[in-house]
């Protein structure tokens, strides 16, 4: 198999080299950190006033975790590290309880995560040669304008045309023979299920490659998919917190996606305890980013499950390989792609006066894609006799759950009483769906 | 001259009607007309009955959403046109009707349309006007 570089050097890099690289720029990233008021406090504590104190990278276990939670206290500016001048984009993110996160880049923070998209894109063989519709959603997430900056950066022919409209999307790539799909697995099941209906058949396309990430799904659906379009599939792991897509990306062999860990430090931790663990055991990620001047983040934990393989993949390049996604650490829901929280639903809907406490959050599958339901109980005292009423209500409930959660749930109203009563939280999802 | 109507929030699940049916029967509780208005998920159950501030009590007593509405009963003759003739006198008059239902009398020759409008007191002083005939409470308990 031929094996493409896009930067040699630094992706075959030798182990011991890579570690000073990570050595060097943990320093830097700390004198940066430094100057976060969120960092400056907790690092001090630490006893840590310079990136000089850092004399091994095994120093890195005395700094604390930084958690998703952090970040929203810090929310807006606690963790910015420069002047807002020296900022040219900044990405949120829907937090836990309604209170955003938010990521800040320069320009050199921009051209570095550009950087790892292109090594990710070249790594599965794909080129300038190569015609790429990004079907993931552009703007405050990061999956759209991530893969589309590396993917100009490439030189490939980019068709910017983001999610949704699948007709739309079936005839992009019929009319511009696209090659290369930036997908979530279900979506592409779904366009599948479609084709027929739109009047399209495989011999239409071109297709040759999928990228597909933004929700966990098996190896067997990587492998279904494969054979239905005849095509290879591999897997791309991000989040925003650590930029976006191009954190890890499968190469050609597809056995574990590359993290880039001349840009990142990598742990994997025991999720109740912290301690570290060792190749192949499953625990939750921990990532440090290297290259990111305006929010460096520290041992961010980011509740998702995997684990490192052992041995250097066939395709030499030294940086680590990662597993899929085997779940969470928390409540987090993915449902098509996007991440949802069940203490966001609830914070919108205490916020209704017309509704009650209680409600219930229903995950099923319609065809290949994820159907979210929101079911409430009506407030008796609210209850005026008119049905035009209660369908301003939903359309209340939806346009704000929308405004929060930034996907369309449908809306049920229940009688008082009619939904169980549950004492814990994660209780009140049921999800339905089989695992794909 | 307004009548109450009771407004009853109903799930689309099964025996959720035959239960209010059965909990009025049970308590004596008559009922003179009513009306569904449905979504898919659920429906609106509005109905006139002989007693409804007793009806209202004891269907939150067991535990259902129940709202009284202030509503407009009209008597008229039972033939063709004699809903039109109304409905004319209320267009004439720019009356709005939010939604009606109607039946038609035991033993008599008139039937009983049921209104809701959004100026109730002003739809009364037009129909009046018009001499078009209102049914009061009193009217009602002897049909």
């Amino acid at each position: 198999m031929e094996i493409t570089y896009w930067n040699k050097k630094i992706e075959t890099i030798d182990r011991d080299a890579l570690r000073k690289v990570q050595l060097e720029k943990l320093k830097k990233t700390i004198d940066s950190a430094l100057k976060t008021r969120f960092y400056k406090s907790r690092l001090k504590k630490a006893g840590i006033r310079s990136g000089k104190d850092i004399k091994s990278l095994s120093d890195l276990e005395g700094i604390p975790f930084t958690t998703k939670d952090d970040l929203r206290e810090c929310y807006t500016d606690g963790l910015l590290s420069v002047k807002l001048d020296d900022v040219i984009r900044l990405h949120t993110s829907s937090g836990t309880t309604g209170i955003p996160t938010v990521i800040y880049h320069t320009r050199h923070d921009l051209d570095k995560w550009t950087e790892l998209v292109a090594r990710s894109i070249i790594a599965t063989g794909a080129g300038k040669k190569d015609i790429f519709q990004n079907m993931m959603t552009y703007g405050l997430f990061t999956g759209g304008l991530g893969l589309h900056y590396g993917a100009e950066k490439v030189g490939m022919t980019v068709i910017p045309v983001g999610g949704g409209n699948t007709k739309r999307q079936m005839q992009l790539m019929k009319d511009f023979k696209t090659t290369v799909v930036h997908i979530t697995p279900s979506y592409m099941l779904h366009i599948y299920s479609k084709l027929e209906e739109y009047g399209f058949s495989l011999s239409d396309f071109n297709l040759k490659k999928a990228y597909m990430g933004a929700e966990p799904y098996s190896e067997n659906t990587r492998r279904k998919i494969e054979k239905l379009f005849n095509i290879e599939a591999y897997n791309s792991y991000g989040l925003s917190e650590m930029n976006g897509p191009g954190v890890a990306f499968e190469c050609v062999y597809k056995t574990g996606m590359h993290a880039w860990e001349d840009a990142y430090i990598l742990e994997i931790v025991e999720p109740k305890s912290g301690k570290a663990l060792e190749e192949e055991k499953e625990g939750e990620i921990v990532f440090t980013t290297l290259d990111r001047k305006a929010t460096p983040l520290l041992r961010y934990r980011t509740r998702d499950l995997a684990f490192v393989y052992k041995g250097l993949c066939k395709c030499k390049r030294t940086h680590r390989r990662l597993s899929r996604i085997t779940g969470r650490t928390d409540d987090m829901l993915i449902v098509n792609g996007v991440n949802v929280f069940p203490s966001q639903i609830e914070e919108v809907i205490m916020r209704i006066p017309e509704v009650g406490n209680n409600y219930q959050v229903h995950l099923e599958k319609e065809g290949a894609l994820d159907k979210l339901t929101v079911k409430v109980e009506i407030y008796s005292k609210m209850f005026k006799g008119d049905l035009k009423e209660l369908d301003v209500l939903k359309e209340k409930i939806k346009t704000e759950l929308k405004a929060s959660i930034i996907i369309n749930p449908v809306m049920e109203l229940h009688e008082p009483g009619s939904l169980p009563v549950f004492e814990g939280k994660a209780k009140r999802v049921v999800d339905l769906r089989t695992k794909i | 001259m307004k009548l109450t109507q009771i407004s009853v929030f109903l799930e689309n699940r099964k025996g959720r009607l035959c239960d209010v049916g059965s909990l009025l029967g049970n308590h004596g509780i008559n009922i003179r007309a009513l009306t569904i208005a449905e979504s898919p998920e659920f429906g609106i159950l509005r109905m006139v009955v002989d007693k409804p501030k007793d009806a209202v009590d004891i269907l939150k007593r067991k535990g259902f959403i129940a709202k009284l509405t202030d509503i407009v009963a009209v008597e008229v003759d039972d033939r063709p046109g004699g809903l039109a003739q109304v409905l004319q006198v209320l267009y004439d008059n720019s009356i709005n009707v939010e939604y009606m239902y109607g039946f038609v009398e035991k033993f008599s020759d008139r039937a009983l349309l049921v209104f809701r409008f959004d100026s109730p007191d002003k739809a009364i002083a037009v129909l009046k006007k018009n001499k078009i005939n209102i049914v009061g409470t009193k009217a009602l308990e002897k049909i």
